[in-house]
């Protein structure tokens, strides 16, 4: 028929999956960035910068793993059951946190502070974990008779260690930016402050991990470096080099909003470039798209919804954006 | 021997998981079409008495629907983590239900709950009125999804397997299953049955302890209006789902009724209680009522239906469990159809709000719905078994590859973590329940995120400026 199908779900994947990562990534960036800031009232105003739309990015998440089930059985079967323990793991973080976010608010006094180490404490593994989960991604599973052939511990290895490392960082400089355009005064400065060495931290993961990626992976080197791929992949490190600084500068010139729109781009690159070394596998290292893919009875049912649903789901979160648009104030209002 | 199986473990964990899951989209959806209706009172006869009742129920909400996100959150993975032949198999079919609930249900609750909760002071009151009517839809459209699938696993139709594995062939088939219309009927009604109980449990609860404000009274009142009609629907429903079982799974029906064989000619009787014995193939230590099983089930004297003998041993469900689960949610249904009665006596009478006796029974019933729910729910998935998909696909063969120890050591990780995050949890909701209503309290005032997470208008002064400018 001439429709690609598991080429369109792919894409809807990657959609779905990099929204996971922008939005849910700042406010799981909130929870990393409160050890570093112990005032009090402060802490309300960063959490109430997305109590109102913290639920609906988490919602990405739920898409992410239902489409994945939907249009990929396979691979939603390899990699979770491969990811177990990492798994559990984010889901316990995003518990802990995710009940915190209610419960901070209604507990007594004597215990808000534990809830507060739950929510910074939930945030951190949360995103460790899924940084560990993208590492063994990126590294691949054996897969065999349909199934999952490898150990319970196969993801624990250096590099996964160290992109969950990286995707703290990554989330750490999205809910900085994230603040500094919402919020003012001193919990603005500091955050302005903070942004600066956390994007150089960034840039520095990323090109650790753009360079171990291919080292460790032949077939990935192959990739990137014959002709012409080169040539079209090249200005991806240029652009990453040229985000980062006009991200300090812009940090520097006391602009609220650019920040944050950088960061955004130059998460977008490092997702191009891992999309690139990946294509086009879904279960890394050997089954493709079309290896893995639902039947098209499946794929076509749940195709026509996604098209015509998303564009109505962006439609009103970004309704609920705007009713929330503007700065949120340290202690106004609170009693 | 005290041997669990990397099998066991997998069905304890999800069941565990699952039944905490429930207890709150249970209260979610009951609650959210209940602050729809005091929202709409509101607007419509401005009385404030449903003003401070929808500030009141909408933090206990608040609480709630945090933690049915999360709990449901590890829901949508496990399917994956232990049960991924299950996964692989009919993900063809699951896979896009569950896509179709986030599409329609997930994002719309979580797209209108941040104005709902937060938005009072950002848009008018017909747009939050709206906002609320969203979020309250959006349950119900969840409930819809997840029950089309579940239903689907019990009663499969519209599929043909190739190459291993499901290929849908006719959507409509596979979506309105023969169980799915009574299972969506009678598990919707039981969320709006737990959640009248829970808040009729919280109104007599404050009279009981002298608080008879016109917002505590107006709560227990709706609360019994709501049991009065709901309760005998759900009986009549109840009925319903259990002939169209008969139908489809009749070893389901034979183990909740404790039935192991016909003697020729006569009817079956209806066992009140006994002790299904699973390896002697008998029912111990009966009272029965003879012949009513038959005239219940197949509305003849001397009808017969098949009991567990007729099934080969290995396709037999644990008739214990699903004998007793059945006996706990039917003996409770019949208490809510007493209270419910009772209340409309006492009504009648009016003595609703002064009858300590009846308030204290009302107190009492306040778990009851979820409890009944969760009975439910263990009638309906071990009834199931030795099948995760009927007829299509045997539970052991679905469960991942992990070890015992894998699984045990995870089961411990979520027992400790919902024990202290949803116990902890629940207290707070209770906690909220027990402040009560508070009168004339301006939204302004909301002792919830302390406040509108930002006041880019200055607040209003007077408590009634947020009154709908309607008139
Ligand atoms: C009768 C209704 C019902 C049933 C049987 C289930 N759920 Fe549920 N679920 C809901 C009704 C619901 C809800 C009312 O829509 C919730 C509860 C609170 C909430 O926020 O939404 C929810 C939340 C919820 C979420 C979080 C959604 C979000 O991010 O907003 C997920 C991922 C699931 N559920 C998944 C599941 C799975 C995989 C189930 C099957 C094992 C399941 N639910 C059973
Ligand atoms: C929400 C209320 C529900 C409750 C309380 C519940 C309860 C349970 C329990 C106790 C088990 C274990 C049964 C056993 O192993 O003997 C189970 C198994 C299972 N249920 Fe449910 N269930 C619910 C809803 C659902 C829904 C909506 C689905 C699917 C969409 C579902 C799918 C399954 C699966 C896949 C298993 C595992 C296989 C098995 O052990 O049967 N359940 N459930
Ligand atoms: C008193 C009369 C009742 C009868 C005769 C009745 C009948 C049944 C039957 C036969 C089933 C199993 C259906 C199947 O698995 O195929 C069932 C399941 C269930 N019941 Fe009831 N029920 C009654 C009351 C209640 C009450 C009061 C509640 C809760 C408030 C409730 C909640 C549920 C739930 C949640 C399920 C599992 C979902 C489903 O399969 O629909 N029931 N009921």
């Amino acid at each position: 028929m001439g429709i690609d199908l598991p080429l369109l779900w792919t894409f809807v994947l990657t959609f779905g999956l990099m929204m996971y990562v922008v939005m849910d990534g700042f406010d799981l960036g909130i929870g990393i960035l409160f050890p570093f800031v112990r005032d009090r009232s402060e802490r309300d105003t960063m959490v109430n910068t997305v109590a109102p739309v913290w639920d609906g990015n988490e919602t990405w998440l739920v898409l992410g793993g239902a489409a994945l089930l939907a249009a990929f059985p396979l691979t939603y079967s390899v990699l979770l059951s491969a990811l177990y323990l990492p798994l559990v793991a984010m889901l316990a973080g995003l518990i802990w946190r995710g009940a915190a976010f209610e419960f901070r608010f209604k507990a007594d006094e004597a215990h808000k502070p534990f809830w507060d180490k739950a929510f910074a404490w939930g945030s951190y593994i949360a995103t460790f974990s899924q940084g560990i989960a993208l590492g063994a991604y990126i590294n691949g599973f054996e897969v065999r008779d349909g199934a999952y052939a490898g150990g319970l511990l196969d993801w624990l290895t250096p590099f996964g260690l160290f992109t969950g490392l990286g995707l703290l960082i990554a989330y750490a400089l999205l809910g900085a930016t994230w603040l500094v355009m919402k919020t003012e005064g001193p919990l603005q400065r500091r955050m302005r402050a903070l942004a600066r060495p956390v994007a150089i931290a960034l840039l520095g993961a990323i090109t650790i991990v753009s360079l171990w990626t291919p080292y460790a992976h032949a077939e990935v080197a192959a990739r990137w470096f014959s002709l012409p791929n080169f040539i079209f992949f090249a200005p991806v490190p240029m652009l990453v080099l040229a985000t980062t600084c006009t991200l300090l500068k812009t940090l520097g010139d006391d602009r609220d909003v650019a920040p944050f729109l950088l960061t955004l781009l130059l998460l977008f690159l490092g997702y191009t470039g891992l999309i690139i070394s990946l294509w086009p596998n879904i279960i890394p290292p050997a089954v493709s798209i079309w290896d893995a893919a639902a039947p098209a009875q499946s794929m076509g049912f749940a195709l026509a919804g996604a098209l015509f649903i998303i564009p109505c789901t962006l439609a009103y979160t970004a309704w609920s954006y705007y009713v929330f648009r503007g700065k949120v104030r340290t202690g106004e209002g609170y009693h | 021997m005290f041997e669990l199986t990397a099998l066991d473990l997998a069905r304890v964990q999800f069941g565990f998981t699952v039944s905490f899951h429930i207890i709150f989209p249970t209260i979610t959806i009951g609650l959210a079409s209940y602050l729809a209706v005091l929202e709409g009172l509101w607007l419509w006869k401005k009385d404030s008495v449903y003003r401070d009742l929808y500030l009141f129920w909408s933090q206990i909400f608040a609480v709630n629907f945090a933690m049915g996100v999360v709990s449901g959150l590890v829901m949508a993975y496990q399917f994956g983590t232990n049960w991924s032949y299950f996964s692989t198999f009919a993900g063809g079919i699951t896979g896009p239900l569950l896509t179709y609930e986030v599409l329609t249900a997930f994002f719309l609750e979580a797209g209108f709950l941040g104005v709902m909760l937060f938005g009072w002071n950002k848009v008018g009151p017909s747009l939050h009125f709206f906002a609320t009517v969203m979020v309250a839809i959006g349950t119900l459209i969840s409930a819809t999804w997840i029950l089309a699938s579940n239903s689907w696993m019990q009663t499969p139709q519209g599929f043909e397997i190739i190459d291993g594995r499901v290929v849908p062939v006719d959507w409509l088939k596979v979506i309105f299953n023969p169980s799915f219309p009574y299972r969506l009927a009678h598990t919707s009604i039981a969320a709006f049955l737990a959640t009248a109980l829970f808040v009729g449990a919280a109104g007599a609860w404050h009279l009981l302890r002298g608080r008879a404000t016109p917002a505590v009274r107006a709560m227990l009142s709706m609360a019994m209006w709501m049991i009065l009609i709901v309760a005998p629907i759900q009986i009549a429903v109840g009925d319903a789902h259990g002939l169209n079982t008969l139908e489809h799974q009749p070893a389901k029906i034979a183990a909740m009724e404790g039935h192991w064989r016909n003697e020729p000619g006569q009817g079956v009787p209806l066992i009140l209680f006994g002790w299904p014995d699973m390896a002697a193939g008998t029912t111990r230590y009966v009272i029965e009522i003879p012949r009513l099983a038959s005239l219940i089930l197949t509305h003849d004297l001397d009808g017969q239906f098949p009991g567990l003998m007729d099934f080969p041993a290995q396709d037999r469900p644990n008739a214990t469990i699903v004998f007793w689960s059945f006996r706990v949610m039917v003996g409770l249904g019949l208490l809510m159809l007493l209270l419910g009665f009772r209340g409309l006596w006492l009504r009648w009478r009016e003595r609703l709000y002064d009858d300590r006796t009846f308030l204290r029974f009302t107190t009492m019933m306040g778990p009851s719905g979820t409890i009944a729910i969760l009975a439910g729910w263990f009638t309906t998935e071990v009834g199931r078994q030795p099948w995760v998909i009927y007829g299509a696909m045997r539970t052991e063969h679905a469960v991942s590859n992990h070890s015992a120890l894998a699984l045990s050591a995870t089961l411990l990780i979520f027992v400790v973590m919902y024990a202290s995050v949803f116990g902890t949890g629940i207290g707070y909701m209770l906690k909220l329940v027990a402040k009560g209503p508070q009168e004339g309290l301006g939204v302004e005032n909301m002792p919830n995120h302390g406040q509108p997470p930002h006041a880019a208008r200055p607040l209003p002064a007077d408590p009634d400026n947020i009154r709908p400018a309607i008139r």
